[in-house]
């Protein structure tokens, strides 16, 4: 099965005339996700040609608007690709049209204005992801957002991220082990955002075809630790982890707006000691974030199951 | 982005938060200047850098006199401070901020952030002014009180006042300090602040309530839209190479190491530190490249770790989503010929077009070390530069 999307998953693209959304439009489409329109304000009426690698030509109705497009296409999610300046807007739009998903990949929107976002989001049906994420994939199905489609591998690992290229270290580690993923998440990099670890931990325990996850972090904030007493409460299938930055200095925001240790918190030291006394196995290095969820699979007798490719 | 304690005391003052009168110098004659303008009996001699600690480490001084204004200006200025904060190696003092004395009945603390676990802006408050923060809410977190901010409605007045007996205010300054507490949370959400700290905030023996110190940081991604406090970034107090480096939008960081990292991804490039660290390796820098990343960015990225005169070797890490290996392998060895390759390189290379990259690097005619995972780049650059 799989968390958030799937293959029946129909998307729209905010900011679809932009270079890089048609480029990741392309990308979705190669892979086989259900992109089917975009918006761009003043672009309403036209169409976006997208030549894909298997010879064959999508070709995108855009919109001015995000009622429109959902009105016209039945989209229930959609993905963000706006300026910085634009996102927040971008993203209250895409609430207000109702949509199930919005996934906001745009790294830079300023602090303020998404808690502006998130007081928007109270009591709306709408689950944002990101923003600064590079976005959701369920391995041959559907694929939302920046990830290398070909690392993944359908099976049964859930994966859920602070960080882009780090995920797909992971995912690479599994891959090339023969286990699957169900989905990867990436909640993003920054401090305020829509999604956090105990959302999509939540959506992974509820999952039948979850068995195991992988939860990667990082300096600043107290995500983390929320995330590890609420495991030790509530999950029912193992979690394994890894947090980058132990080496990073105090007060210096790491790239990622979220990775900053302010005030003496949010290092990597405490993340790792809570999960660890919350029963989860931190991999020592990034290149063991695989071989320690093996690990732990061995242990508790499910390897064999998780293992879907050969 | 920092700015002095002298600027931040301005852009308050524009939204009528309540602050002592000063001015700042950048000469002795200049802060003779101001204190003679000011003509108040006592005169506070103030070092202007980006860091907390100053009177302890001998910044901050209380003159009596022109005379004293004149010495302590001279003490001061060109002086390297060294605090808890500045590191080992301090900094030097460039600018004085002169400021009118105050006859200080009580000090407290107020603070305003961004809180991450429930998104909102929270403005806080202690009795316990003129320490630490982090102290306080080490030893007495009882003592510090919250009021979360609403985004809808903003701090109300009921918010402010409420706070303000909390920490115990004289009641007949209470709406003055409600006031000053209005006014800064304005200030804060109208420039995009990330925190507003005043430590101390003083009620005087005239019944003022006012910010004796001020220390302001700004989110670096609405600074597109504040200009004039973009105006007030000091290159002065900033890493050069950091200056660079932003310059060409490459996210950098100066760490104390001897190992340059090249990674694309902030989460990939921290994990690139701790496990060069852990193989017994000291990372020199933070480096990510960013997805969108050219061959001249690349390039550049490169140069700037290159200039670094403690870098023994370099550690090239990237995992191509968006960012694709011959890219990269493009701009590596342009900058390594258009400056020579001095240094041991190890390149490893993973994700889009990694067959092509890696070929390039090969076919180069550099000395570069190939790697094929994360765990063996960092164990070759480790060694190849012990």
């Amino acid at each position: 099965m799989s968390i958030l999307i799937n293959k029946d998953t129909k998307v729209i693209t905010q900011g679809i005339t932009g270079k890089t959304a048609l480029f990741h439009a392309k990308g979705a489409l190669d892979y086989g996700t259900q992109m089917v329109g975009g918006t761009s304000p003043g672009k309403g009426g036209t169409t976006v040609e997208i030549a894909l690698e298997n010879g064959t030509t999508a070709s995108l109705p855009v919109f001015n608007t995000v009622s429109e497009a959902v009105a016209v296409t039945g989209a229930t999610a959609s993905v963000i690709y706006v300026p910085p300046a634009f996102a927040a807007d971008a993203i209250l739009e895409a609430v207000d049209a109702e949509l199930d998903l919005v996934i906001c990949i745009t790294e830079g929107i300023p602090v303020l204005d998404m808690v502006k976002v998130q007081r928007y989001l109270e009591g709306k049906k709408t689950r944002l992801i990101g923003p600064n994420c590079p976005g959701v994939i369920t391995p041959d199905e559907c694929k939302i957002g920046i990830m290398p489609g070909y690392i993944h591998t359908k099976g049964h690992v859930g994966v859920v991220s602070r960080s882009g290229t780090l995920t797909y270290e992971a995912v690479h580690q599994l891959t090339t082990r023969g286990i699957g993923q169900s989905s990867a998440v990436g909640i993003g990099g920054d401090p305020v955002k829509g999604t956090e670890f105990i959302d999509v931990l939540s959506m992974f325990n509820e999952d039948p075809d979850t068995y195991a996850v992988i939860m990667i972090g990082e300096i600043g904030g107290t995500a983390e630790e929320e995330a590890a007493e609420w495991i030790k409460a509530n999950m029912k299938k193992p979690v394994v982890g890894f947090i980058g930055g132990a080496t990073a200095p105090a007060g210096k925001r790491m790239g990622h707006a979220g990775a900053i240790i302010s005030g003496g918190k949010g290092t990597a030291a405490e993340k790792i000691s809570t999960l660890e006394a919350c029963g989860i196995k931190v991999a020592p290095t990034p290149s063991e974030m695989g071989s320690t969820l093996v690990s732990v699979l061995e242990e508790q007798g499910l390897l064999e199951k998780c293992i879907t490719r050969k | 982005m920092n700015i002095h304690e002298y600027q931040g005391k301005e852009v308050l003052k524009q939204y009528g938060v309540s602050v002592p009168e000063g001015k700042v110098a950048f000469t002795v004659d200049e802060a003779v200047e101001a204190a003679k303008a000011l003509g108040t009996s006592v005169v506070v001699v103030k070092a202007q850098i980006h860091a907390g600690g100053r009177g302890k480490a001998g910044g901050v001084k209380v003159a009596k006199s022109l005379d004293e204004v004149k010495a302590y200006a001279s003490e001061i200025l060109g002086k390297t401070l060294v605090t808890h904060q500045t590191g080992p190696e301090g900094k030097e003092v460039k600018r004085l901020l002169i400021e009118q004395g105050c006859d200080i009945k009580k000090e407290y603390y107020v603070g305003v952030v961004v809180d991450r676990a429930t998104g909102r802006v929270v403005l806080m408050a202690s009795e316990e002014g003129g320490t630490e923060i982090e102290e306080v809410a080490a030893h007495s977190p009882e003592k510090i009180f919250k009021e979360i901010v609403d985004p809808a409605i903003g701090l109300q007045p009921f918010q402010a006042k409420r706070l303000a007996f909390n920490i115990n205010i004289p009641k007949e300054l209470v709406n003055k300090a409600a006031s000053f507490m209005i006014a800064l949370y304005t200030a804060f959400v109208d420039k995009d602040c990330s925190i507003a700290e005043i430590n101390p905030l003083v009620v005087t023996g005239d019944g003022n309530v006012m910010a004796l110190d001020a220390k302001l940081n700004f989110d670096s991604n609405a600074l597109y839209r504040h200009a004039d406090i973009l105006a007030l970034r000091d290159l002065d107090e900033e890493d050069e190479k950091e200056i660079q480096a932003s310059k060409f939008d490459l996210s950098y960081i100066a760490l104390d190491g001897n190992i340059g990292c090249m990674v694309n991804g902030a989460g990939l490039a921290m994990a690139t530190m701790d496990i060069i660290k852990y193989y017994g390796g000291d990372p020199a820098n933070f480096l990510d490249v960013g997805g969108g990343a050219t061959k001249e960015k690349v390039t550049e990225a490169f140069k700037i770790i290159l200039s670094d005169e403690k870098v023994k070797g370099i550690f090239v890490n990237i995992f191509g989503g968006i960012m694709r290996c011959d890219v990269i392998a493009d701009g590596v060895i342009a900058a390594a010929k258009e400056l020579g390759l001095d240094r041991p390189l190890v390149v490893r290379l993973e994700g889009t077009n990694v067959e092509l990259g890696k070929k390039m690097l090969n076919e180069s005619g550099l000395n570069i070390v190939a790697a094929d995972s994360m765990a063996d780049g960092a164990q070759k650059i480790v060694a190849l530069v012990k």
